[in-house]
């Protein structure tokens, strides 16, 4: 996965990479649910199209990651996997793989129970997109 | 930016650049250094640039870095002119420490501590995803954010002599439901009775030293009298409250031409609609918090008498204090010689009250307000009692724990290959845990010495020891 784990002494931060801003966005989201269970004893079994806005790509992509975790806060499931179909600065649209949670079945780490906007970014680099998002645990 | 020392437990950031007031931190020489590789004092500084903030932005001696506002934070704002902000509370609104004494003594209960301790692992609620088994329906629901801990104790949840010794009784009067979201409102339904994951614990403890004996015996604390100490919030309904209203606030970022230094310190002002709504859905969260702990130690007191197989009289559980350490606050303090209203925040810190205070309640006039300060999982907790110094200098608040030094990465990497539970269990405490990677998150390493935080707040006199709580089984999310 093409992202790297950030020390901070409270809470828990990733520092995601895409070759381009889709690439960017559908990696977040993998290490995010990364971090509360194993990806690979998921299935996706079911699918759900979302939309999510934002002022800025910063803003949307800390939106997308609220937005996603809201599947596991609210609704109990997990997010597999994403394929994003349409993304501009501020807007995007996406389709959701996700399995409900079955206690049994996954096993939980760590609980992911927010995205904060501290030290928050979403930038291009010489050889393509970065962001860093913290998260409260 | 220059940190100036004061006095050995005293420093001082002074008023530069975009501050209006001076940063000042509580700590012995030896904590400030274990703060100083990371970002906490630039948090500090951002705090004490927020608009309408009076004296200084305080630090406590277990202050971290956190996200906008650090954590171990103080900072009050005028009731006009000043701010509220979500991230200046946190995420879990009330987070809070709740103990009771009981008349057991460690060699009555040692023998069947593993019992107690597996049992209590068992039925109370913890860990990642776990549910309560009380199902609210709007109605109920409501009149429980509204009613906070008396809505418990009307439902058989402990007993009515234990809102007296609840901070605010366990309610905050402007709790509004009509502000919290429907989202929250469904994160917080099912998880009424949890005690949740991360830091919370159920700690069964025994008094191992008193320093103030008139104090300890005010509170009921006896040498060598076994304790029950829980330490969790308002879960799920409040993380969405603080996620609701950052959400909003960040999309009005410039208030009165201040823009802020971080996003997650959005704020707004205290007299605009998101400024109240956001009080009032707070205060809902901070009464579902206090719920949630009087059910939480009913239900684990109900677990001593069965697996004790004693009576409640020979239990003799007295609830000694809750206290919340995420909250904002209208209080009335005393500014350059004037009594005045301010709102209070204080993230990781707790109330510091002294004697003769209104709000501390009658049976500890005397005394001042008890303190609950949980230490690291392998070492001690901490009773204290609030002083006048902390209302002249820190708007009566004082340390909440011990604070982090290792990050959770970095705590699972010195854990490595170790059997924390067995060196635990050699230092005769008994560990339960949920999550795969919790024991390792929260090893003690993980934590500053909460003896040296308390060491802090007890030397520049905002706060003073009672007793010191030694564990013996620990029940972790």
């Amino acid at each position: 996965m093409p992202y790297e784990l950030m020390d901070h002494t409270a809470d828990l931060g990733i520092r995601v990479t895409g070759n381009d801003i889709k690439e960017l966005f559908a990696a977040a989201a993998s290490a995010m649910f990364e971090q509360m269970t194993d990806l690979a004893g998921l299935k996706g079994e079911h699918q759900e199209k979302i939309e999510v806005s934002g002022r800025d790509q910063t803003d949307l992509m800390i939106n997308w990651l609220r937005e996603l975790l809201s599947f596991w806060t609210l609704n109990a499931s997990l997010v597999k996997r994403v394929m994003i179909d349409e993304l501009t600065p501020t807007h995007l649209i996406a389709d959701i793989f996700y399995d409900r949670y079955s206690p049994g079945h996954h096993e939980m780490d760590t609980e992911i129970k927010a995205v904060t906007y501290h030290k928050a970014s979403v930038a291009q680099t010489g050889t393509g997109w970065e962001a860093t998002v913290i998260f409260d645990v | 930016m220059e940190l100036v020392q004061i006095d050995p437990y005293r420093w001082e950031i002074k008023k530069q650049g975009a501050m209006r007031v001076p940063a000042r931190i509580y700590a012995s020489a030896d904590l400030i250094d274990s703060v100083k590789k990371d970002e906490t004092f630039k948090q500090l500084v951002h705090v004490a640039q927020l608009p309408g903030i009076l004296k200084a932005a305080l630090g406590m001696p277990d202050i971290h870095w956190g996200y906008g506002f650090p954590i171990g934070g103080v900072a009050a704002f005028d009731c006009e002119t000043g701010v509220i902000s979500p991230g200046g509370v946190g995420y879990d609104i009330n987070c809070g420490v709740r103990l009771a004494a009981t008349r057991l003594t460690e060699k009555q209960v040692r023998p069947r501590l593993a019992d107690l301790v597996n049992r209590l692992h068992r039925e109370i609620p913890c860990g990642v995803g776990s549910t309560g088994g009380i199902r609210l329906s709007d109605r109920e629901m409501k009149k429980l954010l509204q009613t906070g801990s008396r809505w418990a104790v009307s439902q058989g949840y402990g007993r009515e002599a234990d809102l007296e010794h609840t901070e605010d009784k366990g309610c905050m009067e402007d709790a509004d439901p009509q502000t919290v979201s429907q989202r929250a409102l469904d994160r917080g339904r099912n998880q009424l009775g949890t005690l949740g994951s991360g830091n919370h614990f159920l700690e069964i403890g025994v008094v191992d030293t008193v320093y103030d004996e008139d104090a300890a015996s005010v509170f009921g604390l006896e040498t060598g009298c076994v304790t029950l100490m829980l330490h969790t919030g308002s879960r799920g309904l409040g993380h969405q409250i603080c996620d609701d209203f950052l959400a909003s606030m960040a999309r009005q970022p410039d208030i009165d031409g201040f823009v802020v230094p971080d996003r997650q310190l959005a704020c707004a002002k205290i007299t605009s609609s998101t400024g109240r709504r956001y009080y009032q859905a707070m205060a809902c969260a901070a009464n579902f918090a206090w719920a949630n702990r009087q059910i939480l130690m009913h239900n684990a007191l109900e677990v001593f008498l069965s697996v004790l197989s004693i009576s409640p009289a020979d239990l003799a559980a007295r609830l000694v204090y809750d206290v919340c350490h995420n909250i904002a606050k209208f209080e009335t303090h005393r500014i350059d010689g004037e009594t005045r209203r301010v709102c209070v925040h204080r993230k990781g810190a707790t109330r510091s009250f002294p004697a003769g205070h209104p709000l501390v309640c009658e049976g500890y006039r005397k005394t001042g307000q008890p303190i609950l300060i949980p230490g690291d999982m392998g070492s001690a907790s901490y009773v204290l009692c609030g002083t006048d110094q902390a209302m002249e200098e820190t708007f009566g608040s004082t340390c909440h724990g011990a604070g982090r030094v290792l990050s959770r990465n970095a705590a699972k990497k010195a854990a490595g290959g170790r059997s924390l539970s067995r060196e635990l269990e050699d230092a005769g405490i008994l560990v339960r845990w949920t999550g795969r990677s919790t024991l390792a998150e929260e090893m003690p390493e993980a934590y500053k010495d909460v003896s040296q935080v308390v060491a802090a707040v007890h030397g520049s006199g905002i706060s003073n020891k009672v007793a010191k709580l030694r564990p013996m089984a620990v029940v972790k999310g």
